[in-house]
């Protein structure tokens, strides 16, 4: 086993984990403020990759302005979605909220797949980050760095928003209580239309990341979002540094499973929730509630 | 949906007329299912009876016990394979290989349970979708399963050595009545005494428990019963259609069986038929004529959840009950949904 295969395969199990982390974080705050667990979180990771790539192909418009609309679009999706539709159903069950985000991404990713097909369509690198540099153990390619570095600073920095900023506080005590924060004056239906956005957006973000690593496929999403499923469960819902850490540890371990057992790589995660479900059903970060 | 009625009404109407009118409706559908070849081509209604009974075991963990799985696909998928390589490879006659599937899914329902049960509402359902999703990668990683390919040609035999089945009658005479057994055994459980305790842990967990209920072991039960059966409708789908691919353990199959029931009404004993009847007709339908499938499926899911949650039979009964016999029939109370309306409800 060289070192080059063992750090290669490390670096992209942290690049996944970088994805696990963002999309469970949106998961996590979705959860927090909504109380519904949104399976659409991975169509919408998928919406992102797609939007980045119809901007370069359609528009010419490339990566880095992408990085910004993507997402956007993602969220103003997601608010028009929540606007229309989740909002119906607060007073429900969660569980018809899981339905209901089900049936939104079937309808997403069926049109997707209808559209454009299941093939998967290649994104270049930006121009900016081709290539690599050898750092002595490890061949490291620019744009996998990047990516590491970039999603690291989304995840802390929303974790920094939500632990530390007013609107965190805000955000913090509307899901603790939101008949008192309304009675206090905050507008609480708006800060849950701004978190479902927010929490789309990061997915979104998580999309245009990967797109040129991954092709960009409308099957993109149901892929991820069963395994982040399964990092929800381990890490436990409603701790943010728990989703962090969670989705980084467990891209990590699938990461070094590829290296030592490549056919067991894809059951480890849930072979680790099992284990954490024997030994702390409330998950690693989670308090029974 | 007679028969769904049947458990509440022993509060109100005398017994005997309603054995009359559950007589008559066990009659009518009998009368369907005898008529319905002559009418529709087999083939397609032996999928239909197999995907039914797939919703009909859904609903009986659903409809008894408010526990929302998401992982039934690994039931009825990993059934398949193993009733398929059976009857294939194996040379089992047909019976032994539905046994065969059928053991496989009870003992991989055992084993979900044994984790699941653990946790409640969105845990449960999000833990039932992991684990079936190691069951997918497992049928994908495999040898025996032929990832892509799936197990094909699988012959069909003959029932007790005797009457062969590839005939599309026979078979289909074969797959009714074992959906007849199926639909029955719901129906028996729903009406014994734990069929009523299930009932009273959906409706009041804490009390249950604190009357010394072993509640866990209640749903653990249920939902092997649910598993089983859904290993009964996966070995059939895969002998008779003589397929059993990725598609079956799939997690959109899990969605699949969660709208046919949700479609049909939750929790009453016909809704599931119903739901089937008009989920593989629309699958059937649409393909044909170039539409999205899964696109049309999901938006359908999305109209039901707002504005017709009882689904089909919970509507019509709630109907009836308000216009055809007033306020407060006993029927009212059959028309409640599966998973409780309010927010403060066991889901988390």
């Amino acid at each position: 086993m060289s070192a080059n295969a063992l750090f290669g395969q490390l670096l992209l199990g942290l690049i996944n984990g970088s994805f696990y982390a963002m999309l469970s974080l949106g998961l996590s705050i979705i959860f927090g403020l909504l109380g519904i667990i949104n399976i659409a979180q991975g169509a919408f990771y998928m919406l992102g990759a797609f939007v980045a790539w119809i901007l370069l192909t359609r528009f010419g418009i490339g990566y880095w302005p992408a990085l910004v609309l993507a997402p956007l679009a993602a969220g103003l999706v997601g608010v028009a979605i929540e606007r229309t539709i989740i909002r119906r159903i607060y007073q429900l069950d969660h569980l018809y909220g899981l339905l209901l985000t089900l049936g939104i991404f079937q309808v997403m990713q069926g049109l997707f797949v209808y559209w454009y097909g299941t093939a998967g369509l290649s994104y270049p690198y930006p121009g900016a980050l081709t290539g690599g540099h050898n750092i002595g153990f490890m061949f490291l390619p620019n744009y996998r760095a990047w990516v590491v570095v970039a999603s690291l600073a989304v995840c802390f920095g929303t974790w920094y928003a939500i632990e530390r900023t007013r609107l965190g506080a805000l955000l913090r005590a509307a899901t603790e209580n939101p008949t008192l924060v309304r009675a206090f004056g905050i507008n609480v239906p708006l800060l849950v239309t701004a978190c479902f956005g927010g929490g789309v957006a990061l997915a979104g973000l998580a999309g245009v990341l990967a797109a040129p690593i991954y092709q960009v496929n409308p099957l993109m999403g149901g892929n991820i979002i069963i395994t982040v499923f399964a990092v929800v469960v381990i890490g436990g819902l409603g701790s943010v540094l728990g989703s962090i850490v969670t989705g980084l540890a467990l891209g990590l371990l699938e990461g070094l499973s590829k290296v030592f057992y490549p056919e067991a790589s894809s059951m480890v995660i849930f072979a680790m929730m099992i284990v954490v479900l024997m030994l702390k059903p409330a998950g690693l970060f989670g308090a029974e509630r | 949906m007679a028969l769904g009625r049947a458990s509440e009404a022993r509060l109100g109407a005398p017994r005997t007329e309603t054995l009359y009118a559950n007589a008559g409706w066990c009659a009518a559908g009998i009368a369907i299912l005898i008529a319905a070849p002559f009418f529709v081509y087999p083939l397609f209604l032996i999928k239909l009876l197999c995907m039914a009974l797939f919703a009909v075991a859904f609903n009986l963990l659903i409809g008894g016990g408010g526990l929302l799985s998401f992982g039934h696909a690994a039931f009825f998928g990993g059934a398949a394979y193993i009733a398929a390589e059976a009857a294939k490879v194996w040379g089992l006659p047909f019976e032994v290989a539905v046994l065969a599937g059928t053991a496989t899914a009870t003992a991989l329902g055992w084993l979900f349970g044994v984790i699941a049960i653990r946790r409640h509402g969105l845990y449960f359902a999000m833990i039932t979708l992991a684990l079936a999703q190691g069951v997918y990668f497992l049928a994908l990683r495999l040898p025996f399963t032929h990832s892509e390919d799936g197990i094909q040609a699988v012959p069909r035999g003959r029932l007790l050595g005797m009457i062969d089945l590839r005939s599309d009658i026979a078979m289909y005479c074969t797959v009714a009545v074992i959906f007849v057994l199926g639909y029955v055994f719901v129906w028996r459980v729903w009406r014994s005494p734990f069929g009523q305790v299930l009932r009273a842990i959906k409706d009041n967990r804490q009390r249950m428990i604190s009357l010394g209920y072993p509640v866990d072991r209640y749903a653990l039960i249920n939902f092997v019963l649910s598993a089983a059966l859904s290993g009964v409708a996966g070995s059939l789908k895969a002998i008779t259609l003589g397929l059993a691919t990725l598609n079956d353990v799939d997690w959109s199959m899990s969605g699949e069986v969660v709208l046919m029931v949700l479609l049909g009404g939750m929790g009453t004993l016909f809704g599931p038929v119903v739901g089937a009847v008009i989920t593989v007709a629309m699958d059937d339908y649409l393909a044909g004529i170039g539409v999205p499938v899964p696109a049309v499926i999901g938006a359908i899911f999305i109209v039901v959840i707002l504005v017709f949650r009882r689904g089909v039979v919970g509507e019509t009964l709630h109907l009836m009950s308000r216009f055809g016999r007033g306020e407060g029939s006993p029927d009212a109370a059959m028309t409640a949904e599966a998973i409780s309306d309010r927010p403060d409800g066991s889901s988390r």
